[in-house]
């Protein structure tokens, strides 16, 4: 039974991001009959997943109706690429570096930590939904390696013992920054 | 707003801006007159370097000096090790690990009073001196910049800056006075080769594109920059996107194509950004898009965002993935030189190829190939990390050894340790051992001693990095990165993995170390794409140069380098232990025996090598070896 879009829950729920995600694609003026439109899919599921946080099939099929494309295209380019995740991930997203530089200099063993002391793994999110952890190969800031971003905050020569004081240090002074310059 | 429609004009804006450089090239400056540029590249921004810049505009406003000292960001120095870095114009004057806290008195003391901060000169760790002037750095004394000409010298953020430096001339004399065959020869006769990887002459290319006949062609930029630990083209598209753009116009012209694509991989959001800015200011003063300089001539350039696939570096990956496909490779041929984007022909180049191209113009064919080796001409930039002191951005004529690199230029390996190997090519390449220090480095002798240039990734080891471990590293990179079109890539690497994460917890065997050769070589001929093809070299080279290491941890079960935790062995010293029971309290395994005040015993047959012990035992009692 093909799902129909309108009538999703979440739909309604969520219609202000699906109007942003909307206009967004307005603005790419897609041409249905041309055959060249996917070149901005990917431009496209970045965008949706900034808005959402990531990509459910509601909005794999918002974006394929737009498109004008099978819904199999759209998910399995999202498929294909591991930037984008159709689960929600935590509201606070440690990402650790595990590229090169950041091995060599002892990256897995700040991976383990931060797994340790947060008590999910590397690709997991926390049961209430506020830390997710993920490995990610090189932000190209390999001269402070080893690198940890936590949302948008990078910090560099990580050592293991200062792991829990950078999470802690987020919690209280960095979230609350986040949360007022996001109001 | 700058607008452009004619080489004159160019001209008169190069006139009109060129005095901006003034100060920064000794040309200009009055005892009162200051230039601060404060490097905004990824690193340094992660340490504060923006508040840095607002922090010394607060200072200069509040003390009314709008008028003689300027503060702004600028590209990446390079020197990432000691940043955030500032550099005061016109002394040349270099700060290093800067803190917002420190621009107080840098303010006070330097540009009201003249007196330089002495404790934040960068010394100089082997004369024990601190240096004044950013010239006499050894860091930079043996680069020659040609790439990264501009990065840290102008701000990105602004063409008249990009103009001072005598930016889009070369485009303006290639569509306004050579033929497109004459551009290509030129590039030919230069000896450019491909910065991206496989160093394919550049006019080579160009000149396969051009004689495909087609109505449309296109010109693409490579900024995926894949190789984990490598950040040269994200440091040029933050330090000088203007060059790269440049660059794609020129390529444009030289094979027919009117529209260029960025495919810039998404990890880079600042590069994302300075790009957009920089595309957007040469479309508004007429540098990009129809009839450019008057010639006739139109090109545009759109940016494309990657989605963190290591394979889509591969340029018919690339491809697809611009398509809005799956990031797969394709067969070669066709090339897609003849058939690429949409089945157009197509030249794919790498940004730092791309940023070398103006240069050519601007001072010639016969400058550019007397730099380098006979087989490679010119330069080429390395991102130097991992056990070494000056970590950062080099750029060396082709043709200087690894040695001068590491060891002149680098500074040495960190913490006195001893030097191990030097990794280049990242998960396509191999490691050279201390033997082949004095190599002097081209693309082709480094295949011969089994790594290859890449695309300038170069990772220092120490003694203590296992390169079993490093193998396996890389080994684990491509078996997540892997697409799964090809049998031998997608099984065959993820057997090589599973064999050398058995060696590394002291599970192989004699025969582990047969198959890896067999599986290798078996990968590397029935591959489709490079990245199969050249997955195994990690191995090869470590198996080649390294099989000392390889032998002990098969035969031995001991790890030389001391990083494979399963093959540690831990003790406790008898005449150490207290008796004081936190190790057995802590072992998640319970093998520790022993009563309070007695000397505990560790049962090795039970010991799951967590180090839990080493770490709790506050009277050094627990050994690890
Ligand atoms: C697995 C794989 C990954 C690659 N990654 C990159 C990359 O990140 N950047 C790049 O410029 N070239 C990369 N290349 C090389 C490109 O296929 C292509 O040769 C290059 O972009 C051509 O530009 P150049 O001639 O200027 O080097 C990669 C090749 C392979 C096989
Ligand atoms: S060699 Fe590997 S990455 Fe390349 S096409 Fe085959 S499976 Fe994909
Ligand atoms: S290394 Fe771990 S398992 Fe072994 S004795 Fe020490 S604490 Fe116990
Ligand atoms: S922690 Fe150290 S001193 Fe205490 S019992 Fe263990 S080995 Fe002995
Ligand atoms: S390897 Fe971690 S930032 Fe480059």
């Amino acid at each position: 039974m093909k799902k129909t879009l309108k009538h999703c829950e979440s739909y309604q729920e969520h219609s202000k991001q699906f109007q942003e995600l909307g206009e967004y694609l307005d603005s790419l003026q897609i041409d249905q009959r041309n055959p060249r439109r996917k070149d901005t899919l990917i431009m496209t599921l970045h965008r949706a997943q900034m808005i959402f946080g990531y990509l459910p099939e509601e909005v794999q099929l918002f974006i394929a109706d737009r498109y004008g494309i099978s819904h199999a295209d759209v998910s399995g380019v999202i498929s294909f690429y591991n930037f984008f995740t159709v689960t929600p991930k935590g509201k606070i997203q440690v990402n650790v570096c595990l590229g090169t530089a950041c091995y060599v200099n002892g990256a897995d063993q700040i991976l383990a930590e931060f797994e340790r002391i947060l008590e999910i793994k590397a690709g997991q999110v926390s049961a209430d939904g506020k830390f997710s952890i993920e490995s990610l190969r090189c932000v190209g800031a390999c001269g402070l390696a080893p690198v940890v971003t936590i949302n948008s905050k990078v910090y560099g020569k990580v050592k293991v013992s200062q792991v829990r004081e950078i999470i802690e240090r987020f919690l209280t002074e960095d979230l609350e920054v986040e949360e007022v310059s996001h109001a | 707003m700058l607008e452009i429609t004619s080489p004159i004009q160019l001209l008169d804006a190069y006139e009109e801006t060129k005095s901006l450089l003034d100060l920064r090239s000794g040309k200009r400056g009055g005892p009162q007159e200051r230039m601060i540029l404060v490097c905004g590249g990824t690193g340094c921004q992660a340490s504060e370097s923006k508040q840095i810049v607002h922090e010394f505009k607060r200072l200069i406003k509040e003390n009314g000096m709008d008028e003689r000292i300027s503060a702004s960001i600028s590209g990446c120095f390079g020197f990432c090790e000691k940043g955030p870095i500032i550099k005061i114009y016109p002394e040349n004057v270099f700060y290093v690990s800067v803190k917002v806290a420190d621009v107080p008195e840098i303010f006070d003391s330097h540009i009201l009073n003249g007196e330089k901060v002495r404790r934040l000169l960068y010394e100089d760790p082997k004369l024990k001196q601190k240096i004044e002037s950013a010239d006499d750095i050894s860091f930079y004394k043996l680069q020659q910049r040609v790439a990264l000409r501009n990065c840290g010298l102008i701000n990105p953020e602004k063409i008249e800056e990009y103009l001072a430096t005598g930016g889009y001339q070369s485009l303006a004399k290639v569509v306004g006075g050579m033929s497109p065959k004459e551009v290509i020869e030129e590039m030919k006769k230069s000896g450019l080769r491909g910065r991206g990887g496989a160093g394919f002459s550049t006019g080579r290319k160009w000149e396969y594109a051009s004689k495909s006949t087609s109505e449309e062609k296109f010109i693409i930029c490579n900024a995926d920059e894949g190789d984990p630990g490598a950040f040269m083209d994200r440091s040029i598209m933050e330090g000088d996107s203007h060059s790269v753009l440049e660059g794609m116009a020129i390529a444009g012209y030289a094979i027919g194509a009117t529209q260029g694509y960025v495919y810039i991989r998404a990890e880079y959001p600042l590069a994302v950004s300075r790009l957009q800015i920089a595309i957007d200011q040469a479309r508004a003063a007429g540098l990009l898009g129809k009839n450019i300089l008057g010639s006739g001539f139109n090109f545009d350039i759109s940016i494309r965002l990657g989605a963190g696939a290591f394979v889509c570096g591969e340029e018919t990956a690339l491809i697809h993935s611009l398509q809005g496909l799956r990031g797969e490779p394709g067969t070669k041929p066709p090339f897609p030189a003849e058939s690429g984007l949409w089945g157009k022909p197509t030249s794919v180049n790498n940004v730092e190829t791309l940023a070398n191209v103006p240069v050519v113009y601007q001072k010639g064919a016969d400058w550019f190939s007397s730099i380098g080796t006979e087989t490679s001409k010119g330069t080429k930039v390395f991102a130097l990390a991992g056990k070494i002191n000056n970590v950062g951005l080099v750029e060396v004529p082709m043709g200087t050894t690894l040695r001068e690199i590491i060891y002149d230029i680098g500074g040495g390996i960190k913490g006195g340790a001893k030097f191990k190997a030097a990794q280049t090519g990242g998960p396509s390449g191999g490691c050279i051992p201390e033997q082949y220090l004095d190599t002097p480095i081209d693309y082709e002798s480094l295949s011969a001693i089994g790594s290859m240039m890449g695309s300038g990734g170069m990772i220092i080891m120490s003694d203590q990095d296992c390169m079993v471990n490093l193998a396996r590293f890389y080994l684990e990179f491509i078996v997540e990165e892997s697409c799964g079109r090809c049998a031998p890539c997608r099984i065959g690497n993820k057997r090589m993995f599973e064999i050398l994460t058995n060696i590394t917890e002291g599970r192989g065997t004699a025969m582990d170390l047969h198959e890896l050769r067999s599986l290798a070589e078996t990968i590397m001929d029935t591959s489709l794409c490079g990245l199969g093809q050249t997955a195994p070299n990690p191995v090869l080279s470590t198996m080649k140069y390294f099989m000392a290491e390889y032998e002990a941890h098969v035969f031995e079960k001991h790890c030389p380098a001391g990083t494979c935790q399963k093959l540690m062995h831990y003790e406790i010293i008898a005449e150490k232990c207290i008796g004081c029971t936190s190790c057995a309290r802590g072992c998640p395994v319970g093998c520790i025996s022993g009563s309070v005040k007695q000397v505990h015993l560790i049962d090795q047959a039970r010991c799951i090598k967590c180090g839990a012990c080493l770490s709790r035992c506050k009277f050094a009692a627990v050994s690890r070896n």
